[in-house]
């Protein structure tokens, strides 16, 4: 099942289990089903609980929040990722919190879905990783979606901790198969919040990255094992931020190089964040800096050629590595 | 263009009423005597002179109803739960603290009160709020801006909204004529009546300083968006008889004297010289002892 098709079905599922799930959206009702197809099926099955909106970024965020703070659960998708800067204020400010502003814990479960990345050629303002600007929010998570990871769990966790997420959903990821088992040369295995993907056990090479490098990570290890014969273990989390390295302590604590590779562009980025909790963890036993791989500090071009330069290919990845 | 507010007669107020407006406005000048005496901490912006309007207000709404309210939100506050200490506590950061003094002045949940100090944040959450209502019951969401507020684009997407899909959302607007220290005819083009007919959103206007009159004009409207479950915008036309925060008016003395003149607080003094006085006597000690008690108490805790 591509990952797409999963995310729908955990939409479905989700809203069939718990009747105070709402779902707002741009486009998101049927036929058209939501610009990524995500939502398919759901305003049919469920009807005034799915709602299409105006292009209003930061107010249906807004009204998200409002719904979950009277009672209900809510999920927001913002058509493209890029356009959560239109809601950044009634993230930052309001729904994160909300959650502590008022000397008391307040649930806020709000999930704000947001479509990332390049390589499919839509251009500076379609295109972008903006998961580093909600790194470090206080109230808020930070979760990206992976291939892995069963998605209805992991709504029905961020609604179960009261603490309103964003929820990045890699474009090419979606038409992407669903993982689990392994690939014939590696495991696929998970633990608490983590994927592990590895050929084989306590590796001197271990490699962060988030949900929507995983087709360029993967083969980045393929290559690295079969050409280099160095191997890497892959460590995907589900939760990007907060980030708890505890249930792959044992995978880290081989590790003798440690590398962290995010699609976002270069400087403040999730990775420096992961390399100073590493660093922390890890200093004395690393036999060298934790490397990063980043795209670069630039916009993304429309062009595939150019596109292509600005965005982290798996080839960036093993060169990184294999340095 | 908003001129003084004119009453010629007021009509008989009710001692609960005028005990309220006063006792908001002692709470009002207890704050700013505290600043003057550097006994209170960061900022708070009061609302003399607006005291009124949400004791009209609050008389309309049940208890199931929420409000959503702004930086300047004591009034709001107090018209609606009497409970003066847990709010000074708030300000002042004592024990006994609406929200432990986290929030402080301008960030307050309690009940079925919220508030924010972003201006326009709270209108699409109110949205939701009222949506929600609109599926449970006959409860209503009461949002209060001012006049500066309409600056934000997040009013327009809130109105839109709510009236795309039947919000019960009360929007009541004081329009105290100037933002901070901006007049409305330097930041507001058109008009709030405009700007709400273009949405096709119902709206009201009311220029005075009586109680009774705001109260009896938001009334159909309150019951309008409780009963048809639409929205409303309910514009009071005030004067924001002090400064926006503490020392930082400059107005004109003309322009001073017009606000003061627009004041309730002036209009009910001339008209009912002897109930104001003897209701004032007992608001005034009232406050005084609040202030002597919460400032005596250990200071809040947060965990």
């Amino acid at each position: 099942m591509r990952v797409a098709e999963h995310l729908n079905r955990s939409l479905h599922a989700l809203m069939e289990s718990d009747p105070s799930v709402h779902l707002l959206g741009e486009d998101v009702s049927d036929p058209y089903g939501g610009a990524f197809k995500i939502t398919k099926g759901l305003s049919d099955r469920f009807g005034p609980r799915v709602m299409s909106t105006p292009l209003s970024e930061g107010g249906i965020v807004g009204v998200g929040a409002g719904l979950a703070l009277a009672g209900d659960r809510a999920i927001v998708e913002i058509m493209f990722g890029d356009f959560a800067t239109l809601a950044f204020d009634q993230l930052v400010n309001f729904a994160a919190k909300s959650t502590t502003m008022y000397g008391r814990r307040v649930d806020v479960p709000l999930i704000v879905r947001l479509p990332t990345g390049g390589r499919r050629g839509y251009g500076p303002t379609h295109s972008q990783s903006l998961q580093k600007h909600f790194i470090g929010v206080p109230g808020l998570s930070v979760y990206e979606m992976s291939p892995f990871h069963d998605a209805e769990r992991l709504f029905g966790e961020i609604f179960a901790s009261g603490t309103p997420a964003v929820f990045f959903e890699d474009k090419v990821l979606y038409t992407k198969p669903m993982l689990s088992g392994g690939d014939g040369l590696h495991t696929f295995e998970l633990r608490d919040g983590w994927a592990v993907i590895r050929a084989e056990e306590d590796t001197e090479h271990v490699l962060l990255a988030p949900g929507g490098l995983t087709d360029r990570a993967v083969a980045a290890l393929r290559d690295l094992l079969l050409e280099d014969e160095i191997a890497c273990t892959l460590l995907v989390p589900a939760r990007l931020h907060p980030l708890d390295v505890t249930p792959v302590a044992d995978v880290l604590a081989a590790a003798r190089r440690v590398h962290v590779a995010e699609d976002g562009t270069a400087g403040g980025t999730w990775g420096a964040e992961v390399a100073r909790v590493l660093h922390e963890r890890l200093w004395g036993r690393l036999t060298a800096p934790i490397t990063h791989i980043s795209a670069p500090d630039s916009i993304i071009p429309t062009a595939a050629h150019l596109e292509a330069r600005c965005t982290v290919q798996p080839a960036d990845i093993r060169r990184a590595i294999n340095k | 263009m908003i001129g003084a507010v004119r009453e010629r007669t007021l009509t008989p107020v009710s001692e609960a009423d005028l005990s309220r407006m006063l006792r908001i406005r002692h709470f009002e000048k207890a704050l700013l005597r505290l600043f003057e005496q550097g006994r209170l901490n960061g900022t708070t912006h009061t609302c003399l002179g607006q005291e009124h309007v949400p004791v009209a207000v609050s008389a309309l709404l049940r208890p199931e109803d929420h409000v959503f309210s702004n930086h300047r939100g004591h009034g709001h506050f107090l018209a609606r739960y009497d409970e003066p200490h847990a709010l000074l506590a708030e300000i002042t950061g004592r024990e006994g603290a609406l929200c432990n003094g986290v929030g402080g002045s301008q960030h307050i949940y309690h009940e079925r009160f919220l508030s924010t100090g972003v201006q326009g944040e709270s209108l699409p959450v109110a949205v939701g709020v009222a949506l929600r209502h609109k599926r449970t019951g006959d409860g209503i969401v009461c949002a209060y801006v001012g006049d500066g507020t309409w600056g934000e684009g997040s009013v327009y997407e809130a109105l839109n909204m709510a009236q795309l899909w039947g919000a019960p959302l009360l929007v009541v607007v004081e329009h105290n004529r100037i933002a901070q220290s901006t007049p409305t005819g330097a930041q507001m083009a058109g008009s709030i009546a405009g700007r709400c007919a273009g949405f096709g959103v119902r709206h009201e206007r009311v220029e005075s300083v009586d109680v009774n009159v705001v109260r009896g004009a938001l009334a159909p409207l309150a019951d309008y968006v409780r009963r048809e479950k639409r929205p409303a915008v309910f514009e009071a036309s005030v004067h924001r008889a002090g400064p926006h925060s503490k020392g930082d008016d400059t107005r004109t003395a003309a322009e001073l004297a017009e606000a003061a003149a627009g004041d309730w607080y002036a209009h009910y003094t001339r008209d009912f010289p002897a109930q104001v006085a003897a209701l004032e006597e007992i608001e005034r000690a009232f406050i005084d002892a609040a202030v002597e008690n919460v400032l005596a108490r250990p200071l809040s805790e947060w965990s």
